[in-house]
């Protein structure tokens, strides 16, 4: 190992364990006020158990509305870390390993925070484990034929895969946080690393199962919001029965999993000083990717109105025009600027393609991508088959709130994971960095992370 | 635990000493290497290198659809209802649920070979320097043998290396 290398993994050490054992003023107070945010979402919560499900917008014949939307939402965001963490560790792209854990934290908290909402949903929360595959004192087991009992098997699946293949590539550097913390912290991530030490058949069985659970991972991920488009899919609404909204769904799931990676990122480089690390190619390829998923996105879009129009059934008609030139419009048209004008504009230009334009574009596409969602929700359900059913929502506070506090709830368990463990995986930037060093002939070379962007 | 060990700087000094270990008589069960990243590129790092995990992970994929196959039909049989004119077994539906326990056998079977295999967790002293996670590579010898010590000292300090006794 030269000078310069040893002194670069000493500089890694440093700067990417210092958010861990320093903490300034700023951290409590942005602690607090999220902290703040999400007691009021639960006492919001808690009120409208106390008072009962009508304190919400939600009637009939709309009995799915902000709530399942968030849902959706949620559940699409979380297919930013895990889904391309792992279609990058398969196909060993260098650039990254920066990326990852920033990526798979972000599938965890989100899947969390998504599989709430049903539970919120529910008139009567503590029933939720209904849900779980037990019979109750008759015998009567759940209806493994309905889709919601799918979606409890897919999340929790989809849940459990994400957290392990978060976790596990975790151990070697809560090993490194023991070795280079002392006290309280010293004798916590001792424990936490489960005894890591570090020898080559150790390091073999982690890659192993790394590689495993990226494999496996894949179609857990494409299966998790195909199965929450069959939600809707599966019932005879106008324009949820669709063949479409598989593929259709796990598309807006990418795309908008992408830019919440790409928001989580930045905030990460400018209030973690993690300028060294990840560098602007590294939001210029995720910005490439968000522009391919923007298209995609778009091209499914057509396909739907496309067929709905033409097709001219009545009782689609009626949802098609509603959201076209109805009611629904100015959300509708919202949302095709923010899915598609904004970030085709600011993604395609390579002057704008900066990080200050990746964010940008970004969040317009979360605010397009929940106005997806809720455009998807609520004007089927308000104009099924027969006029006399139809009907009209509008959100309550209690939902706007409880919806509001969430967002703060992913950044709060965000700063605080980040504040409690390297949120760039260090072992995986050092081998990186060896590939830079060694030499590695051309073909055989990973994307490498200095050179990429000296 | 008494041990000989020393730091190396880089993968060629970390595998001559291995080398000279192997020369003095060390087996290679014997060797402890222990580095703060995974080696690739040198044989040091190829030790234990053959696995079943994948086979293991298959095996679980194949227990949890086997689960998932028993699970679906036992409910739907134990209480017959008629769902949406759909027939009481209903293979289509199921296979969603087959598929899920399918992928999380395999990825409970992988972690837990993982577990198993890689001694995790295990809080026992071993062998170990922090020094490791600056990028050092240490090589060593757990309860070296007294009649050999001598000559693993001189492996291990082949390249300049200062040796390290643990006791």
């Amino acid at each position: 190992m030269s000078k310069d290398s040893a002194r670069r993994i000493s500089a890694m050490n440093e700067d990417l364990l210092r958010p861990l054992v320093e903490t300034s003023w700023r951290f409590w107070l942005l602690v607090a006020v999220l902290g703040s945010i999400v007691a009021t979402g639960l006492g919001t919560w808690a009120y409208q158990m106390y008072r009962g499900f009508g304190m919400t917008g939600i009637n009939m014949p709309i009995y799915w509305a902000f709530y399942i939307t968030t849902f959706v939402f949620w559940i699409g965001i979380s297919h930013a870390g895990t889904l391309i963490s792992a279609i990058l560790r398969l196909v060993n792209a260098g650039w990254r390993r920066p990326v990852t854990r920033c990526a798979e934290v972000i599938t965890a908290f989100a899947l969390m925070i998504g599989a709430m909402f049903p539970i919120i949903h529910l008139g009567r929360p503590w029933l939720f484990f209904w849900l779980m595959p037990y019979p109750n004192q008759r015998m009567i087991w759940p209806n493994f034929r309905s889709p919601l009992v799918w979606d409890f098997f897919a999340i929790s699946t989809y849940l459990t895969g994400s957290l392990l293949f978060l976790l596990l590539p975790m151990i070697p550097d809560l090993a490194l946080v023991r070795d280079k913390t002392t006290g309280w912290r010293h004798r916590v991530y001792g424990v936490l690393a489960l005894g890591w030490q570090g020898t080559p058949k150790q390091w073999h069985r982690l890659e192993s199962a790394m590689q495993i659970m990226a494999i496996a991972i894949i179609p857990v991920a494409v299966s998790v919001h195909t199965i929450v488009s069959f939600d809707f899919s599966m019932a005879p609404v106008p324009m949820w029965h669709s063949a479409i909204f598989g593929p259709y769904f796990v598309a807006g799931a990418i795309f908008s999993g992408i830019a919440a990676l790409i928001i989580a990122m930045a905030a990460l480089r400018k209030f973690l000083h993690l300028e060294e690390y990840l560098h602007p190619v590294h939001f210029q390829n995720l910005g490439k990717l968000m522009l391919m998923m923007s298209l995609l996105w778009t091209y499914f879009i057509f396909n739907e109105r496309l067929t709905v129009w033409y097709g001219n059934a009545s009782a689609e008609r009626e949802v098609f025009l509603v959201t076209q030139r109805g009611s629904f419009a100015p959300l509708f048209w919202t949302m095709v600027a923010c899915n598609f004008a904004i970030p085709f504009v600011i993604l395609s230009i390579k002057k704008l393609r900066t990080i200050t334009g990746c964010v940008i574009a970004s969040f317009t596409v979360v605010i397009g991508m929940w106005l997806e969602r809720f455009l998807i929700v609520v004007p089927s359900l308000g104009h099924k088959y027969l006029p006399y059913t139809w009907g009209h929502y509008r959100p309550r506070p209690v939902e706007i709130i409880i919806v509001a506090s969430t967002f703060a709830a992913m950044v709060l368990l965000y700063v605080l994971f980040s504040k409690l463990v390297p949120i760039i995986s260090i072992w995986e930037l050092k081998v990186g960095e060896h590939f830079v060093a060694d030499a590695t002939p051309q073909e055989a070379a990973e994307h490498p992370l200095l050179k990429a962007h000296p | 635990m008494k041990a000989l060990y020393a730091l190396y700087p880089d993968p060629n000094a970390a595998q001559r000493a291995v080398n000279g270990l192997r020369d003095a008589g060390v087996a290679d069960r014997d060797i402890t290497i222990v580095s703060g990243e995974p080696i690739e590129q040198h044989e040091l790092g190829h030790r234990d290198h053959a696995t079943y995990m994948f086979w293991i992970a298959g095996a679980g994929g194949a227990l949890g659809l086997a689960f998932a196959m028993w699970l679906t039909r036992m409910t739907e049989l134990a209480w017959p209802l008629p769902t949406g004119n759909m027939p009481i077994v209903s293979w289509w539906p199921n296979l969603i649920i087959m598929f899920e326990l399918t992928m999380l056998g395999g990825i409970l079977a992988a972690v837990i070979t993982l577990l198993v295999t890689a001694g995790l967790p295990n809080w026992k002293p071993k062998l170990y320097d922090p020094e490791v996670t600056d990028g050092k590579i240490l090589v060593g010898v757990e309860n070296p043998p007294s009649g050999s010590i001598p000559a693993i000292e001189r492996a291990l300090t082949v390249s300049g290396a200062r040796l390290k006794t643990l006791t």
